[in-house]
């Protein structure tokens, strides 16, 4: 099992690797070797979160652990979907790192197996967790688009056309492709949420109680309803939509991580250590 | 023995008003061939005229003659005293021929270098000297060596890369900004050789409605039709800004045609769509407080000068490497003009042959077992001779001097009917 995620962060690594390469060489076959890295890493990973699944008997999102190892699976499957569909090369030096610093993140934490919890046992559940990570994957992207919005806009701006400029691809691509992301981010999120519901009532009897993650994800959906209300109605596109990715994932790193930690509530179950 | 020439001037070493004067048009290029053909101390010529050069391209027995004959033709043909050019003239001979035409054909020579339109130049002076036919063995060869490797160099170096001109400048930045230009509405403000340029790279890259505004109605309605666009009137500026993406201007104006507070109004209702100004008057145009509105870019003719200073040195130092290439051709092209001298091709024939006959022997011999080691003998000398014999007139041929006109030609022919060089 070790073994198999050792193997993963390895692929993980060569691919971030290759895109850097990418990045200062322009050389095409760098960014393709990334991105194949990229799929057999993801390949095994997938081997390794079936076989988890099997071996134990129900999803594997039992400890902190396994929580983040789906967090690095479902980064990286969302990626290699938007880069087949929109040929944005470049986003894979953003991707590609951050699925390995989870995934080694994930690696430091101890995979001892929880005592086994029924309520772990559903469809529901499955449903809700996978849907709600896709989503938040597709918001790390766009957070990451957002970013490389910003170097590509100030370039031009400023007219100081440095390093980044000849690199990144026009504000047009990176607007549509960031736009694309929050969409399916936000369809994936409210599924997931709804998942979540009901579960929540076959389980506890109640849609929602209150459970500062409960809230703090309801925050984050309320965000990106917002951000895309004004893109149909007013067209925010461009600078302001990019900044506001950047936030909504900050938020979502909060509620992924901060609310964990600092405050209290029944996720927190599933990400002890 | 024959060697290649090449004798000319271009930009470096003559001004624009010589040039001028000893440019040739297509017509007279052949004129010239004809003459040098009839030259006894020209074997093969090409004539290479572009406004930047002249250079004739020669493969001579004897270099100061070939070179009379051409500066006594170019003063001729050109009413022009000698030494009104001769100044001006450079000559290189073997290698450094050979290098001179790889380096001009990669457009390394060029006044602005990694300029396309050359290497097409160069494939038309070749079709009229092989039309005249004035090239023969070694500027054939030589031609081909040089297409393939101004082939190389423009696609292994960035040579070719980045905008090099102020219009074009423009519109590779609004590529950034747009992607693609499909559907984009352009709006042209004023006239001018450089914005109209932008106007018709744009419409190359398939770009959308062109709208033309001018002071004077008329004169934008006739430039109008040149774009197959539409001419508005100066006052509805404004409102079409609302629909339009890309605005060109280029006027006289002393003031600001369009200003930072017209746009501020416009771009809500423009859904924020980007806007993307060019302005390539002085003095400018464009309120500059422009650009640091949302989704507006603004380009004035400095930045533009800018981005066009910073490519040509991105160019210059992909030059280098294209350079690096150039060597390496050159070393290999010396490597097949040597393999044309006579004795080397004499001995590998022969070399063949004695290969063949000796492989042959000895299947034959495995079959005969009865005969004795004298018959061997016999066979060994009875091929020898035979081989010798064959070879004889073939090498009294290559050997001989003045027999025919181009040795080259026959040395090639061997080499390749033998298949010598592989």
């Amino acid at each position: 099992m070790e073994i198999f995620i050792f193997i993963v962060i390895i692929f993980y690594l060569l691919s971030t690797i290759g895109y850097f390469a990418y990045l200062f060489l322009q050389k095409d076959v760098f960014q393709q070797t990334g991105f194949y890295l990229l799929v057999a890493g993801f390949c095994c990973h997938t081997a390794a979160i079936g076989f988890r699944f099997i071996q134990s008997g129900h999803f594997p999102v039992n400890n902190l652990h396994e929580v983040l190892s789906i967090v690095g699976w479902t980064i990286a499957g969302v990626f290699l979907v938007f880069q087949y569909r929109f040929q944005l090369k470049v986003l894979g030096v953003y991707a590609a790192p951050l699925v390995s610093i989870v995934m080694v993140i994930a690696a430091k934490f101890p995979n001892a197996p929880h005592q086994m919890n029924n309520i772990l046992n559903n469809l529901w559940l499955v449903v809700h967790v996978v849907a709600v990570f896709i989503g938040e994957a597709s918001f790390a992207l766009a957070c990451g688009v957002g970013l490389l919005y910003l170097l590509q806009e100030h370039a031009i701006k400023s007219k100081k056309h440095g390093f980044f400029f000849r690199r990144l691809p026009s504000l047009e691509l990176l607007d549509t492709t960031g736009y694309a992301c929050i969409l399916t981010g936000f369809a994936m999120l409210t599924f997931g949420l709804i998942a979540g519901f009901v579960y929540a009532k076959a389980v506890w009897g109640r849609f929602w109680s209150w459970d500062p993650k409960e809230i703090w994800s309801g925050i984050t959906w309320l965000l990106y309803a917002a951000l895309l209300h004004q893109r149909l109605t007013v067209g925010w596109r461009g600078r302001r939509a990019a900044i506001m990715a950047i936030i909504g994932f900050a938020i979502i790193l909060f509620t992924f991580l901060g609310v964990n930690f600092l405050l209290q509530g029944h996720h927190g179950e599933f990400t002890k250590l | 023995m024959l060697d290649i020439v090449l004798m000319g001037l271009n930009h470096k070493t003559a001004p624009v008003t010589l040039r001028e004067c000893l440019a040739f048009s297509e017509d007279e290029t052949s004129v010239a061939l004809k003459v040098f053909q009839e030259s006894p101390a020209i074997t093969e010529a090409m004539l290479i005229s572009t406004c930047n050069r002249v250079e004739v391209l020669m493969a001579t027995r004897d270099t100061s003659n070939a070179a009379d004959t051409v500066k006594v033709f170019f003063s001729e043909f050109k009413n022009l005293p000698v030494s009104e050019f001769e100044k001006s003239l450079y000559i290189h001979e073997g290698d450094n021929a050979v290098r001179h035409v790889f380096r001009v054909a990669s457009s390394l020579d060029s006044m602005v270098v990694g300029e396309p339109q050359i290497l097409g130049q160069i494939k038309t002076a070749y079709q009229i000297a092989i039309s005249k036919k004035t090239s023969g063995v070694l500027l054939n060869k030589l031609l081909h060596r040089t297409f393939f490797v101004a082939k190389r160099v423009r696609s292994e170096t960035g040579i070719g890369d980045h905008a090099v001109s102020i219009s074009y400048a423009a519109v590779e930045l609004g590529r950034k900004i747009f992607g693609t230009f499909e559907g984009k509405k352009v709006l042209l403000i004023g006239a001018g050789e450089m914005a109209e340029l932008a106007v018709e790279h744009l419409i190359r890259n398939r770009a959308g409605d062109i709208l033309v505004a001018n002071r004077t109605f008329k004169n934008g309605v006739a430039l109008a039709r040149r774009f197959k666009g539409q001419a508005i009137r100066f006052e509805e500026i404004t409102g079409f800004l609302e629909h339009v993406d890309i605005i060109i201007s280029s006027t006289g104006s002393p003031d600001y045609v369009v200003t930072r507070d017209q746009v501020k109004g416009i771009i809500r209702r423009r859904r924020n769509r980007p806007l993307f100004f060019i302005d390539i008057a002085v003095p400018r145009d464009i309120d500059p407080g422009i650009n640091r509105l949302t989704n507006s870019y603004v380009y004035d003719i400095d930045d533009l000068k800018g981005i066009v200073d910073e490519n040509m040195e991105d160019r210059n130092r992909e030059a280098i490497k294209g350079e690096r290439i150039v060597d390496e051709a050159v070393i290999s092209f010396r490597h097949w003009f040597e393999s044309l001298d006579v004795i080397p091709t004499i001995v590998e024939l022969r070399n063949k042959m004695e290969d063949i006959a000796k492989g042959e022997i000895k299947k034959t011999l495995q079959t005969l077992k009865h005969l004795s080691n004298d018959d061997h003998e016999a066979i060994g000398r009875m091929t020898n001779a035979m081989i010798k014999k064959i070879l004889h007139d073939p090498t009294l041929l290559l050997k001989s001097n003045g027999h025919h006109q181009n040795k080259s030609v026959y040395l090639d022919a061997t080499r390749k009917l033998f298949k010598l060089d592989e």
